[in-house]
């Protein structure tokens, strides 16, 4: 444990990456001490450009709001539906994706059928429907994010399991009389791990964008404020404000760019096969 | 090759019919009157509308039945009305077809051809500024969100520098033909096909990189250097051409990722596609013409795979030579 | 001081090519600051000179070095490697490609991955040529078919047009050979190039090396380490251990005199081919395999065609309480499926297990599991064979948990087992990276013993090992099964293995068994003319003859 802090510690990126993802925690905790009141309410004039009135650094929006507060409050949203729907995303890929490379033959066949299916359903427009369809609120768009991020998780499960199944440790435990659960839950997955957690890394930042993606659509969850709905707030005046549309849009990244840091560096460290090559 | 192709269309077909499937479980558990769903805002105003939707979906009749009627519907292709837009799904689609292909298809041509182009370069240099410049761009790419990049790129290049037209297909108003048409549909391509490339590119990038340095490890790579082969000859013959094969595997994978993106590109650039389409249908509420769109974008994810796979049998000949 | 033992007359002929006090330095953090230390030997032309040694003995980065091919991070701090008049380590990078494939050629170990996967094999010839400048497109086209038939692949036009995947392993080994010496360099390596070979075709990989060396006059370092290899085919032995040439000298003198004792243990760990000698013994059966079958079905479904492999084909045979039954055969003949067969990790289509009476092959859940824990398996790979996050303890012990036995007390046994295999009780809080792969073999015997199984199946249990480690596993298992009065099946490739451990051997070929007997009987006056071919295939039988 200690080698492995100490060496993750050593990757700049991953260093970058942790302290964005630290700021941008902060930002969220401390939203409702910063800006006590809802980002939605008019608290200027609009089309205040950045740095030109005190206690607005941002400026405000189309309608006059306040650009920081949206951005403040925006952070939970996106670091929320995030998270959760990656851990959606993991529960549904990792017990599929085991089966069907434990049991392989029909299990594996069927399984595989499904994530084929769901893999070459284009990803964004399946979402947007979904939520569409559903009707936008947190809550679906948890769903549909989850539904269709899967598919790889399940595919690396499968591979993995596939090749550590006929690794002779794991026969040497069957024949040990162990059975197909403790060798599976026992043996299999925590050679998984490492894997599924720098593909979970990546999955959040994925699930970042497609989230803004949505809410840039207008397909967010109409009672809370996030930044893909700031964009797309300030998409048609692009001309006249930039900066309504520039901030939110900045923060997205810089938060995408934290959890693909923090997944390149958990890889190089999990995966030393990897780092040592880059060195 | 031939019984490859036919047997890949097969699947497809089945695909897109389960797909077909999905839409109508979907109509049918989403919250509400499953005719109002299809009918959309726009629609519910008008009575004769739903029972004309009743009419012609059986809505009364049992689910399987109903069933049967959507899926048949679709397989003529017959994708339903848009009550909003007055046409059928159906022709709207294929209107707007064209330029979703030109769209996507540059995308795919510049962020799998700058994609590798990088990659190549920074595995060649690996470890030398130039490596790492190419990946920090990648990763930034990669984190950047498409249709705040597409916006970005506006700003820049249309409002501040008066570069390149920022929306739509052709200049509005103008009356051009033959071969000023086509640079005029050109000169409004440049933004949304670049920036839809450059962000797909990210990921080529990163894997053809990785599997260029994979490769140059592996022992026929050391037989080619102990034959006297120069680098440069060793790196395009033997180390680009295995390394590309996980990187065609991935294009098929991306394709999917194209088609999503560009909704979000001809949303920002008002580029007269489909996935604008399906804008217009979500603002509109218009849930018929937005499954039509979907399916549509399925139907041009297989054959994006298709293409790959095919291309996949062509540089590999283990693939071609043992089915 | 090695310059003493060579004859007058090689010191009277010029070496084409020498190397003298070379080192190359590993990166920091490496186990030994020298992957070759301060190493001399000179190459003769049409004059092969062997080097042995174990795994990390240094022997290929000293060939790597001839080539200017070393790794990133290794380099040759000094020394000289003179190919003619040049220096090979003051050499310009622009100036090695002409020496590279046109003065020293080189074949690598495994043919398998050797070439382009993506490109014709004639097109991988044509290509030296190229490199280098010389013929034009059709020129080269006919020369690489001349040497395709030069190497003796049996339809060379053929063999041109096909790409590697078509060809099997020892076809692709002679086409390496062919683009090796396409340019007739002076000086050929071969890294271990027979190692990933069955025994038959390495016999003939040999001798197609041995003729072309010597139609052409060619030096020839040979990297092996195999002693009845070097039996076979040295005129000059260099055996290196830890980065160093620890003996020198013309094969003859090494092999039969050796001087240094690190030549002499690795000399006297070889096996020997003569058989053992209780055979008489009338035993009670304690496994009866009454015609087995195996077969495998790859592929199939909508649009293709189901391809079947019968891997084991109708196998009868009776395993007494307390033998040691050889299964041996070259690779794909069935021997490993049987193995497997016999301890249900793999189901057998048809046929019957009969363990004191009762038919394993029909046993499922339950009753197999009772079954299953008398006979136990050593496994090939000591490096896949434990979990990497397991404790090797707990590992040893999860069987007997498994079975309800109560974990402090399996632990504790765990413990003594590591004892009893050598390692010691200390070793069960330990992770598996922490040992070495002869140590790792042995925590896998104590993982079969754990269960106090009677059957023991030992899956080229000691393949992996380099010869010195492999001689201590085989006197471990032998001394075990004394002391336990354990019954075991072992199967191998290695012939002289068998004839070491075995009280009888079976031969199998393409699923069927060709020939059971005792091991005088096989290896003595073998009946089949496969064993025969198989025995005749041995390198270094010769040598062995004189040893007797």
């Amino acid at each position: 444990m200690k080698d492995f802090a100490k060496s993750f510690a050593r990757n700049r990126g991953a260093v970058l990456g942790i302290v964005i993802l630290v700021l941008v925690l902060g930002l969220t905790l401390a939203a409702p001490l910063l800006f006590p009141r809802s980002p939605w309410s008019i608290v200027q004039r609009p089309f205040l450009p950045p740095l030109s009135v005190p206690g607005f650094p941002l400026g405000t929006d189309t309608l006059g709001r306040d650009l920081a507060s949206g951005l403040a409050h925006g952070a939970y949203v996106s670091l929320m539906v995030g998270l959760i729907s990656t851990v959606v995303s993991l529960a549904i890929g990792v017990p599929l994706g085991a089966a069907a490379g434990y049991f392989g033959g029909w299990v594996d066949d069927g399984l595989m059928r499904i994530t084929e299916f769901f893999q070459v359903i284009p990803a964004f427009a399946f979402a947007v429907v979904l939520v569409a369809i559903f009707q936008p609120s947190i809550t679906s768009i948890v769903i549909a994010i989850a539904l269709v991020s899967w598919p790889p998780v399940a595919r690396l499960l499968r591979g993995e399991v596939m090749s550590l199944r006929t690794r002779e440790f794991i026969e040497a435990a069957e024949l040990s009389g162990q059975s197909g659960l403790t060798i599976i839950w026992r043996q299999i997955l925590p050679n998984t791990l490492s894997p599924v957690i720098v593909l979970a890394s990546m999955m959040v930042a994925t699930a970042i964008l497609t989230e803004s993606a949505l809410s840039f659509m207008g397909l967010g969850d109409p009672n809370v404020m996030s930044w893909g709905y700031m964009i797309g707030a300030g998409r048609t005046v692009i001309r006249q404000a930039w900066w309504i549309s520039f901030f939110p849009g900045l923060a997205i990244l810089l938060t995408v760019l934290a959890f693909n840091l923090i997944g390149e560096g958990l890889n190089d460290v999990l995966n030393p096969r990897l780092s040592k090559r880059r060195s | 090759m031939l019984s490859f192709i036919a047997q890949r269309l097969v699947k497809a077909v089945i695909i897109l019919l389960a797909i077909t499937v999905m839409n109508f479980l979907l109509i049918h558990s989403a919250p509400g009157d499953p005719a109002l769903v299809m009918a959309g805002e726009a629609g519910e105003a008008d009575p004769t509308f739903i029972a004309d939707l009743r009419e012609r979906f059986g809505l009364d009749q049992p689910l399987y039945v109903q069933l049967w009627r959507y899926v048949s519907n679709v397989a003529q292709l017959n994708l339903g009305y848009s009550y909003r837009q007055e046409e059928p799904v159906l022709t709207l689609i294929a209107e707007r077809l064209p330029a979703t292909l030109i769209l996507s298809l540059s995308a795919f041509v510049i962020s799998l051809g700058l994609g590798v182009l990088a990659g190549v370069v920074a595995a060649a240099r690996q470890g030398r500024w130039s490596d790492s410049l190419i990946s920090a761009v990648a990763l930034l790419f990669y984190a950047t969100p498409l249709f705040w990049l597409a916006l970005m790129a506006v700003l820049l290049f249309s409002v501040k520098l008066g570069w390149l037209p920022a929306f739509g297909y052709l200049t509005v108003g103008s009356d051009l033909t033959g071969l000023a048409r086509a640079f005029d549909i050109f000169k409004h391509l440049i933004l949304p096909a670049t920036t839809l490339g450059l962000f797909v590119m990210a990921v080529y990038v990163r894997m053809t990189r990785a599997s260029m340095l994979e490769v140059s490890r592996l022992d026929f790579v050391k037989t080619a250097r102990a034959k006297g082969l120069r680098p440069g000859l060793i790196l395009r013959r033997h180390v680009l051409r295995n390394a590309l094969l996980p990187v065609v595997t991935l294009a098929g994978l991306q394709a999917g990722q194209l088609v999503g993106g560009a909704v979000l590109i001809e949303t920002v650039f008002a580029w007269p596609g489909i996935g604008r389409l399906m804008f217009e249908a979500l603002q509109a509420r218009d849930y018929n013409l937005l499954l039509g769109v979907f399916v549509m974008s399925a139907a041009m994810v297989l054959l994006f795979n298709l293409i790959t796979d095919l291309l996949y049998r062509v540089v590999d000949p283990r693939i071609r030579l043992t089915s | 001081m090695q310059q003493s033992q060579t004859t007058a007359a090689e010191m009277a002929a010029t070496p084409v090519l020498s190397i003298s006090d070379l080192r190359i330095t590993l990166p920091e953090g490496a186990d030994r600051p020298y992957a070759v230390d301060r190493v001399s030997f000179d190459l003769f032309p049409g004059r092969i000179l062997c080097v042995v040694g174990e795994s990390g003995s240094g022997k290929s980065m000293s060939a790597n070095a001839m080539m200017g091919l070393l790794p990133e991070g290794v380099r040759a701090a000094s020394g000289r490697i003179t190919l003619g008049e040049t220096d090979l380590l003051k050499l310009p990078e622009e100036a090695m490609y002409q020496v590279r494939g046109r003065r020293i050629g080189m074949i690598f170990q495994e043919p398998m991955s050797a070439l382009n996967p993506l490109m014709r094999v004639s097109a991988q010839i044509e290509e030296v040529f190229e490199a280098h400048g010389l013929l034009g497109p059709a020129a080269r086209r006919a020369r690489a078919l001349e040497l395709l038939t030069e190497v003796g692949l049996p339809d060379p036009e053929r063999a041109a047009r096909s790409y590697p995947f078509q060809l099997s392993g020892g076809q692709r080994q002679r086409v390496v050979i062919a683009m090796a010496l396409a340019l007739e360099p002076e000086v050929l390596i071969a890294d271990e190039p027979t190692t990933a070979l069955d025994v038959t075709t390495q016999a003939q990989i040999l001798e197609l090396i041995q003729t072309l060396q010597r139609d052409r006059d060619m030096a020839v370092m040979f990297i092996t380490h195999d002693f009845g290899v070097v039996a076979e085919i040295a005129d000059h032995v260099a055996v290196m251990q830890l980065g160093r040439v620890v003996e020198e000298g013309d094969a003859e003198s090494v092999l039969t005199r050796p001087q240094h004792p690190y030549t002499q243990k690795l000399i006297a760990a070889i096996p020997t081919l003569s058989a053992r000698g209780d055979t008489a013994q009338a035993r009670a059966p304690l496994m009866t395999v009454e015609a087995l079958c195996k077969t495998y079905t790859l592929g199939g479904g909508l649009f293709r065609k189901v391809k079947r492999v019968e891997a084991v084909k109708d196998i009868s045979v009776t395993i007494g309480r307390g033998e040691t039954l050889g299964i041996v055969g070259e690779s794909g003949s069935g021997k490993s499926s049987l193995g497997r067969c016999l301890v249900r990790l793999q189901d057998p289509e048809s046929g019957r297990i009969l363990l004191e009476g009762e038919d394993m092959a029909a046993l499922e859940g339950k009753a197999l599991r009772a079954a299953r824990r008398r006979v136990q398996m050593i496994f090939q790979d000591p490096y896949a064979s434990l979990n990497p996050r397991i404790r090797v303890g707990r590992a040893i012990a999860d069987g007997p948990i498994a079975y309800g036995t109560d974990p402090r007390q399996a632990l504790e046994r765990a413990a003594e087992l590591l004892e009893i295999v050598g390692l010691g009780a200390g070793a069960a809080n330990r992770f598996p990276h922490e040992f070495s792969g002869g140590q790792r073999q042995r925590i896998g015997i104590a993982r079969a013993l754990a269960l106090e199984p009677e059957l023991i199946v030992a899956d080229e249990a000691v393949s992996a090992l380099d010869v010195s480690i492999q001689a201590q596993v085989l006197d471990l298992l032998a001394e075990l099964k004394q002391s336990l009065g354990l019954t075991l099946v072992f199967i191998t490739h290695d012939l002289r293995v068998a004839a070491q451990i075995c009280d009888r051997v079976m031969v199998m070929q393409k699923g069927r068994c060709v020939e059971i007997g005792t091991g005088a009987e096989i290896f003595e006056t073998p009946k089949d003319p496969y064993t025969r071919s198989l025995i005749e295939a041995i390198p270094g039988r010769a040598y062995e003859a004189g040893r007797a």
